[in-house]
């Protein structure tokens, strides 16, 4: 009997542990695949044109500075009503909220964040942008303005839980040391608490920023999916198109294996590039404070 | 007496800003609720559409959304849970850790239209499973995976050491450690964080864009190799490419979505709070 | 009678990873059938000696270990040593009352259902022979199926002493059992010890001097990961040999 227990013991730790690895292989695969139908471009596509102002796939042109443009403002522009909004909130929902409205608060926010971002695309092209049309006197709703600011309200969920619960560690020493020594709480909140929480806060605002630049859908919807240059703060108002978006957009109708197709894969390798990128940062700072939080601790 | 004022003025601040971040949440549910329950009847929810999508219901898209719920947690739950007892239970802080814990951070931020790029390069052709529920469920699954090795693995680890302790020093072995007390006091988190990731599975419309959606479909899918119409991907189409679509439906199709989407996060919502109560530690 | 050892430990020294050293030349005989208390200053080791015992330091970041524990003439040691087996014959109880997430009942039947044994009518014989034992019997024998966790602290902890019983273990080793609990639950756990005696080898961290000096048939003095007195526990407590023994018991540090 105890043999057997121990021989079924020793499949399943083994089958445990091959599964710990598994995620390991999967980044891999992805990566893997995402190189072999993507590099190809750079064989087909003179660089001088992949990286041209002009995406007419239809007449061979191919270049992606356009979409790179168009995620880049809508990105920004959604960093831009994230940080403050989801900073903001999450100091009140930890600092300010009384007790049950916390208990309220929080479920809700994460309520926003699992919301299906086509659910808010749709209502983004039925009811936001003709208002934004109207209320900024445009030609159209389809802009960059309205894809940052529907993107900046799907990234507030993330940069708000991340936040929040990074500024919920801080100990409560800490403000209790300030309250001691007579600062106001705003005064605490500002120069003790939101300080000691900043590894955490930080990683919250880039995973907000990594959720806006991996966004599909919604983007799709309300950008007006025009490739052209966005270089000036004008563009905010004029149709844009994302990487994310050209992708989603064209490759139902390409042929595997043609050009097209394989630069729509090129884009998707970079912005699995541009991902990992964002991940090793935020994993990296949140190692740097750990490693000096030990410090100050021992 | 000014540290007093700024600090009034910057609460108020705060709060507006808190207010202005919430009541949007409630707005959008409340909104679609009140544009959508018109379009919502018994033959809505129960019978194929007509006229090219325009009438009739939206039986086909809400069964094609099961199954890929089905199929994506048929993939990555054992896989998902396997791997954070690993995390939590067998693995020491190695660099080879450290990796995977890097892999896992790094599947959580891989846009989800490149999940799709990489379903459609894999499953679809290199595999030559098609556009199918497979290729599209086995696509979800790794991007469902990372949110559920990391609630499952906190979940875990919020389990006492103390208990792991006690039971080996009375002649547990590591897994009969894990089998008998860490997973059945882990199960509500795990729970939680499983169907949490299953609703995001459930809502998302780019990973399965190019491996398992379709749009006009004679018949329910017959097989795990036919594509599936799903709400997300519908909601989509009707919102975007086809003309004259009656605005009612297509609130409709949102409300179900959103209902299906509420609908669990309530489910893990109380299995969380109850376990919190009957909890024995 | 002839007294027997029941555990010789020859030359043990124990470093920890991170360099402190825990131990030092430790070379102590444990009699069969009686208690052993192993007392002083905090830091002194004893813990570290108990965990080397059913070998539960395999689980913590030991760095080296050597020398011998020899249990029955057998070495624990030796990386053949079966360690379930071990731990089956070495029960513990652990300062803080740790109750499994489980029935009173469950409690009881989880180390015999570890090894394999399913028959209900044997569990149950267990579980009350050694609830028993630990004299918690008469408080809990008609609620065996209520969470354990509902219990209170001194009686948690005499569940614990019996959970280690159940498995009808030849040796218990206990860390400061009665830590954290009142006088009257002290007073039951030291009762339970004293019957338990005749049947067992028990090892003992005392959590006071007072209870070193009431309990012990025989003492041993720990200071710094050394072995400073060994001896009967009448004589270690009124006529110490050694001066570092007879400051700590005095008082004059501690």
């Amino acid at each position: 009997m105890k043999s057997e227990l121990t021989w079924q013991e020793f499949i399943i730790t083994r089958a445990i542990k091959a599964s710990g690895y598994s995620a390991i292989v999967f980044v891999a695969l992805i990566f893997f695949f995402l190189l072999r139908e993507g590099l190809p471009t750079l064989g087909e596509v003179p660089l001088t044109t992949l990286f041209s102002d002009r995406w007419y796939p239809i007449e061979d042109y191919f270049g992606i500075l356009p979409l790179i443009t168009g995620s880049l403002i809508v990105t920004v522009g959604a960093a831009l009503v994230a940080i403050p909004f989801g900073i903001g909130t999450a100091i009140y929902i930890a600092e300010i909220a009384p007790r049950w409205m916390r208990e309220i608060l929080k479920p809700l926010v994460e309520l926003l964040g699992g919301l299906p971002s086509v659910v808010l695309g749709f209502l983004g092209i039925l009811v936001f942008s003709p208002w934004l049309r109207v209320f900024l006197d445009l030609p159209t709703g389809l802009t960059a303005l309205t894809g940052s600011l529907l993107l900046g309200g799907i990234a507030v969920p993330t940069v708000v839980s991340v936040a929040e619960d990074a500024l919920d560690t801080v100990p409560r020493a800490y403000r209790e040391g300030a309250w001691a020594l007579g600062a106001t709480r705003w005064q605490t909140i500002w120069r003790v608490t939101l300080p000691a929480a900043r590894s955490g806060v930080l990683t919250g605002v880039m995973l907000g920023v990594g959720r806006a630049i991996g966004e599909t859908m919604a983007v799709m919807m309300v950008t007006g999916n025009a490739p052209v240059l966005a270089l000036t703060p004008g563009s905010l108002f004029s149709p844009v198109r994302t990487m994310t978006a050209t992708i989603a957009a064209e490759m139902g109708e390409v042929a595997s294996g043609s050009v097209h197709y394989h630069t729509l894969f090129f884009i998707g390798m970079m912005l699995f590039l541009i991902s990992l990128a964002v991940n090793v940062v935020a994993s990296a700072v949140v190692f740097q404070s750990k490693k000096r939080a030990e410090r100050i601790l021992s | 007496m000014n540290r007093h004022l700024s600090q009034r003025l910057g609460f108020s601040l705060l709060t507006m800003v808190a207010v202005f971040t919430v009541v949007p949440i409630i707005g959008v549910i409340v909104y679609i609720f009140i544009q959508g329950s018109p379009a919502i009847s018994w033959e809505f929810l129960t019978v194929a559409p007509r006229a090219g999508m325009r009438e009739g219901g939206i039986l086909p898209a809400i069964i094609g959304t099961f199954y890929l719920t089905i199929g994506t947690a048929i993939f990555s739950v054992p896989l998902g849970i396997a791997a954070a007892v690993y995390l939590s239970e067998y693995s020491a802080d190695t660099r080879w850790t450290r990796l995977i814990r890097l892999a896992i951070i790094n599947l959580a931020g891989i846009p989800s239209v490149v999940y799709g790029l990489f379903g459609l390069g894999l499953f679809v052709l290199f595999l030559n499973f098609g556009t199918s529920i497979l290729s599209a469920s086995l696509t979800l699954s790794i991007m469902t995976l990372p949110v559920i090795i990391s609630t499952a693995e906190e979940a875990l680890r919020a389990v006492p050491q103390a208990f792991r302790t006690v039971s080996i020093s009375l002649g547990a072995t590591r897994w009969q450690t894990i089998r008998r007390i860490v997973l059945p006091q882990a199960l509500p988190g795990i729970l939680t964080g499983v169907i949490l990731g299953l609703e995001r599975a459930a809502g998302e419309t780019a990973p399965i864009l190019f491996t398992g959606a379709a749009f006009f479909l004679p018949r329910l899918p017959g097989s795990v190799f036919d594509a599936t119409m799903a709400l997300p991907y519908h909601l989509f189409v009707i919102s975007t490419q086809v003309p004259e679509m009656p605005i009612r439906i297509q609130y409709g199709t949102a409300l179900v979505l959103l209902v299906f989407v509420l609908g669990m996060n309530l489910i893990a919502t109380v299995i969380r709070s109850r376990a919190r109560a009957r909890r024995q530690w | 009678m002839v007294v027997m050892n029941k555990i010789v430990i020859e030359n043990l020294n124990l470093q920890y990873a991170d360099g402190t050293e825990s131990l030092r030349h430790i070379n102590i005989d444990i009699r069969e059938n009686a208690i052993t208390v192993l007392f002083g200053p905090a830091g002194g080791g004893k813990s570290t000696l108990l965990r080397c015992l059913n070998r539960l330091n395999d689980l913590t970041e030991v760095k080296t270990v050597s020398g011998r524990i020899l249990i029955d003439g057998k070495d624990i040691l030796d990386p053949q040593t079966d360690t379930i087996v071990l731990r089956r014959k070495v029960g513990m109880v652990f300062a803080r009352p740790v109750v499994l997430p489980m029935s009173i009942y469950q409690n009881l039947s989880y180390g015999l259902e570890l090894a394999g044994e399913k028959r209900s009518s044997v569990l149950y014989e267990a579980a009350e022979r050694s609830l028993k034992l630990a004299a918690l019997w008469d408080e809990v024998k008609d609620r065996l199926d209520d969470p354990a966790i509902a219990l209170s602290g001194g009686q948690q902890q005499r569940l614990c002493l019996a959970r280690s019983l159940a498995q009808q273990p030849e040796i218990i080793l206990l860390d400061e059992p009665t830590s954290g609990l009142d006088p009257i639950s002290t007073g039951k756990v030291e009762a339970a010890l004293q019957e338990l005696k005749r049947n067992y080898t028990i090892i003992l961290v005392p959590h006071s001097i007072q209870q070193a000096a009431r309990t012990a048939d025989y003492a041993a003095f720990f200071l710094q990961g050394e072995l400073v007195e060994y001896g009967e526990g009448s004589e270690l407590f009124t006529k110490p040999k050694e001066k570092r023994t007879e400051d700590y018991v005095t008082g004059r540090f501690g």
